[in-house]
């Protein structure tokens, strides 16, 4: 699957959008809900509460497992995506529509990797 | 799917006719009288038996076939524990009644904390947690104690590795630890360097499997209990692995300080959909005062119970699952000293076996001989033909053997965990390698088949994801 191409990638598996107004969204990797399995659950952070980038902000339970989420940018959370909360099934169809939580405040991390580099990261790891 | 009891019954029917009665009625008080009357399921003997041996006929346990579930110890329970178990002494007695009048049963939980010590290498023991999980929230609860007695209130904080079994973190949460994940080596092993810079003086302890969950011996736990002792920690081992090493090392020589024991795995008791469990906690003097009240002692010439000077209280009603003790003791005396040892070599002889005849076609993540259990990794076979473990298990079921152990441990891909245990035959043996084989084989000849399996059992593919989310677990009774 092509990587969209505005994202930026945490080794962790997590994706971040950036938006101009200094707000970002965060979400789940394909390779991440592929590896995970069925969704069964999610559970996030409140909406307020503040990170560092690598905190815990959240954890999916699937069939498997369940998996701590780290945020990959460092911000207050300003928005949880209730809709997913209820229906977690769409990190599987859907995961770079599927955002989690939105930060304010957020600055850029030069950790993250692009489309290109997350690639050839996954291709590395395997 | 079979009705429920509840669902054949019919108003009336019953299982055995009474004499008539031939003593006076007396009413129940009316305090005491049932608002509404109990709804009990009414159904014939024939009725009854049907539905009870229909319903055996659609599980499968280690009486029916080989069991390799990776960290679950399926081993085969001697039929001898349960004529043990049965005997009139142990099971017509109340726990209530007086210390004098049950001496019997206070010397067999007596001489089992005894030989457990032994195997543990630790000095005292509590019998009572009702399963691991329990047994590791009562350890580290007394660890807990310990270091709050000792007015070390900074110490909260719990080191675990990621190969951990899920248990480990979430009964340190439940302790009240926060929990502090160590990476593995790529080896499977734990992190030394990642240890060290890990402990400090918030310490509490570590928690540790070993043999470790991916079926390594931590050879180097000598040093890994000295990092964390100088730290001022203390160390607690996860028994579920002990079948490995019982007779061979002992917890408490590897510098363990508190350990659980699952009597329902490694001493050959029943589990798995049944059960109950038992998970006894085992410590060092240093831990002993904390253990929960009442533990066993032996004064004058008699059994008595006793509740240790700072005891962190009961953690089970009564003495925990007395009959359970009793089926482990009977297997710990039949078997010896020696037979203790033989098993644990058994055991690792079989995964070991089973682990160098499947090497050619599944992968092995971990190299060199293991312990008592191994894990495959299909991640590969998933890659080149879309099968996946689940569906791998799936498949082994149509050949009559029950899945091993999937998706764990976390840190492999894929995961399949095989724990043959030490009372396979080398025939049921190269049987399961077989099968193991032909469904590998069919990864890439038929993967539709395998897609589809099971075929041969009463539920095939739940649908898990559902059951997950939106699981029914009452029945409503319409009245």
């Amino acid at each position: 699957m092509k990587l969209p191409e505005d994202l930026f990638f945490s080794k962790t598996h997590e994706w971040v959008r950036y938006e101009q107004d200094g707000t970002a969204f965060i979400g789940l990797t394909d390779h991440a809900q592929e590896a995970l399995g069925d969704v069964a659950f999610i559970n996030l952070c409140d909406e307020g509460e503040s990170f560092e980038f690598g905190d815990v902000i959240g954890d999916i339970e699937s069939i498997k497992a369940v998996t701590d989420v780290y945020t990959p940018v460092s911000g207050t959370v300003t928005h949880v995506n209730d809709e997913l909360l209820d229906a977690p099934e769409k990190i599987n169809s859907d995961p770079y529509g599927s955002w989690l939580v939105e930060f304010e405040g957020v600055a850029r991390n030069e950790e993250l990797l692009d489309a290109e580099g997350y690639e050839k990261f996954l291709a590395e790891t395997e | 799917m079979s009705m429920l009891i509840f669902e054949i019954s019919k108003p009336g029917r019953r299982c055995s006719t009474l004499p008539k009665c031939d003593v006076d009625f007396v009413a129940v008080p009316e305090e005491f009288k049932r608002n509404i009357p109990m709804n009990l399921p009414e159904v014939a003997e024939i009725d009854l038996v049907r539905h009870y041996t229909n319903l055996s006929r659609n599980a499968f346990g280690v009486d029916n076939g080989f069991y390799p579930l990776g960290s679950c110890t399926m081993k085969y329970n001697p039929k001898i524990n349960e004529d043990v178990a049965a005997l009139k002494g142990f099971t017509a007695v109340h726990p209530l009644q007086p210390e004098e009048t049950v001496q019997g049963s206070l010397e067999a939980m007596h001489v089992l904390g005894d030989r457990l010590c032994k195997i543990t290498g630790m000095d005292a023991i509590t019998l009572q947690p009702a399963a691991g999980a329990h047994g590791e929230f009562t350890g580290l609860s007394m660890i807990k104690a310990y270091q709050l007695d000792k007015g070390e209130t900074q110490r909260n904080k719990l080191i675990v590795p990621d190969s951990a079994h899920g248990t480990n973190p979430a009964s340190a949460v439940m302790a009240g630890f926060t929990v502090v994940n160590i990476p593995s080596t790529p080896e499977g092993t734990v992190d030394i360097d990642a240890l060290k810079k890990a402990v400090g003086d918030d310490t509490a302890a570590l928690m540790l499997t070993n043999p470790n969950t991916v079926g390594l011996f931590e050879k180097d736990i000598v040093k890994i209990a000295e990092i964390v002792h100088n730290a001022g920690g203390l160390l607690y081992y996860d028994g579920a692995n002990l079948n490995a090493v019982m007779g061979i090392t002992r917890p408490g020589d590897m510098g363990f300080d508190v350990t659980h024991l699952n009597l329902h795995k490694t001493f050959s008791t029943p589990h798995g959909g049944g059960g109950p469990g038992s998970g006894p906690v085992a410590c060092k003097a240093i831990l002993a005062p904390f253990l929960p009240a009442p533990v066993v002692t032996f004064n004058n010439g008699a059994y008595t119970f006793a509740k240790p000077a700072k005891s962190i209280g009961r953690v089970r009603s009564f003495y925990g699952n007395f009959l359970v003790y009793i089926r482990a003791l009977t297997y710990i005396m039949s078997i010896g000293a020696e037979g203790i040892r033989e098993a644990a070599e058994n055991a690792v002889l079989n995964a070991n076996y089973m682990m160098e005849m499947l090497k050619d076609s599944y992968d092995v993540p971990f190299g060199g001989p293991c312990m008592h259990e191994f894990v495959l990794s299909i991640e590969r076979l998933k890659k080149q033909t879309g099968i996946s473990a689940a569906d791998i298990a799936k498949g082994l079921v149509d050949k009559g053997i029950h899945p091993p152990t999937m998706y764990f441990p976390l840190i492999v891909p894929e995961a399949l965990m095989l724990e043959p245990t030490e009372t396979e035959s080398r025939e049921t043996l190269d049987n399961a390698i077989r099968a193991f084989k032909e469904v590998y084989a069919m990864a890439f000849d038929n993967p539709q088949a395998l897609r589809d399996a099971p075929l041969t059992t009463p539920v095939g593919r739940p649908d898990e994801t559902t059951a997950v989310r939106n699981p029914i677990l009452s029945y409503t009774v319409n009245n």
